[in-house]
């Protein structure tokens, strides 16, 4: 397993993102905001629940650093922060795992390929003005 | 930083603006090498997207302006595929297409951008995605979120088992 090549990430960030995120309408929340950002009220309408208690929820999801409020006085929209949430989930980790995997296939393949060149190189050489073949 | 030390090449994977994802990574070969593993079908297939459990089934290249390409994986939990079409080739430093997945979790087309540089031997390659619009690469970025919690604790513990 290869290490986390990037940031770092502290205890107490994880603790409040895994908190945050241990809530099905909270984790609903988020969902809505990977959309685009939305007002309080936009947020409320989905659940049978209050505003007020909307507004707990956003006060726990801000506080984790999974979402912040936008410039608009008036609607205050939240929107996604998506540095934590990818911290967290491990996206970008994911992501990096992906490449990883691929580019140290893509190592072997280009040794194996400049080692074809070095060969054909000194056949062409030896059989002087011969053409070389193509693939 | 540009560091040519003897260690493993790294990947670096950053945000250069809001619209954008970008990896850049060194390959200890020339560039003209490189470009044909990225472009050739019977390189292609030894390396993007293989890994344990996974191979790609269907790997097809039309490397022409205008021309698509295609790429099905087949894993663990199904088959994966992905196409597009090529923008722009600049042969062997620069490639521009387009990039649509079958079963697409953000909306829109993403563009790719391949950069490929080569200095003392050395390919340096970088890969930029360009979505839509910053909610469409947010999104992309927190889908493991929205497709599934389960999978976002596994991440989460497998990092805490790692960070200590």
């Amino acid at each position: 397993m290869e290490p986390l090549g990037y940031g770092h990430i502290s205890a107490e960030r994880l603790d409040a993102t895994f908190a945050a995120l241990a809530d099905p309408t909270r984790r609903a929340i988020l969902a809505r905001l990977a959309s685009g950002q939305a007002s309080v009220t936009q947020l409320t309408e989905p659940f049978a629940i209050s505003q007020a208690a909307v507004s707990k929820h956003l006060k726990v999801l801000e506080r984790a650093g999974l979402i912040s409020r936008g410039r608009d006085a008036q609607r205050r929209p939240r929107r996604l922060e998506v540095k934590p949430l990818a911290e967290a989930t491990g996206w970008l980790e994911r992501y990096r795992r992906f490449w990883e995997g691929s580019f140290q296939q893509l190592d072997v393949v280009l040794d194996e390929l400049k080692a074809t060149q070095n060969k054909r190189g000194r056949t062409a050489q030896d059989k002087k003005r011969r053409p070389r073949k193509r693939r | 930083m540009r560091d040519t030390g003897k260690h493993t090449e790294t990947l670096q994977v950053a945000t250069p603006s809001d619209r954008e994802i970008a990896m850049t990574r060194v390959f200890d070969a020339p560039r003209r090498l490189v470009f044909d593993a990225w472009t050739k079908p019977e390189l292609l297939r030894r390396w993007l997207g293989v890994r344990a459990g996974w191979t790609m089934v269907v790997c097809e290249v039309d490397l022409k302006v205008g021309g698509a390409y295609r790429y099905v994986w087949r894993g663990p939990g199904g088959d994966m595929g992905m196409g597009g079409v090529f923008r722009e080739i600049v042969r062997p430093e620069r490639i521009v297409s387009t990039e649509v997945f079958d079963d697409p979790w953000y909306e829109g087309e993403a563009v790719d951008t391949l950069v490929m540089v080569e200095r003392d031997g050395k390919t340096t390659v970088t890969t930029t995605v360009r979505y839509a619009s910053q909610q469409v690469r947010d999104a992309v970025i927190a889908s493991g979120m929205s497709t599934g919690v389960a999978q976002s604790y596994d991440v989460l513990s497998e990092l805490l088992a790692k960070g200590g």
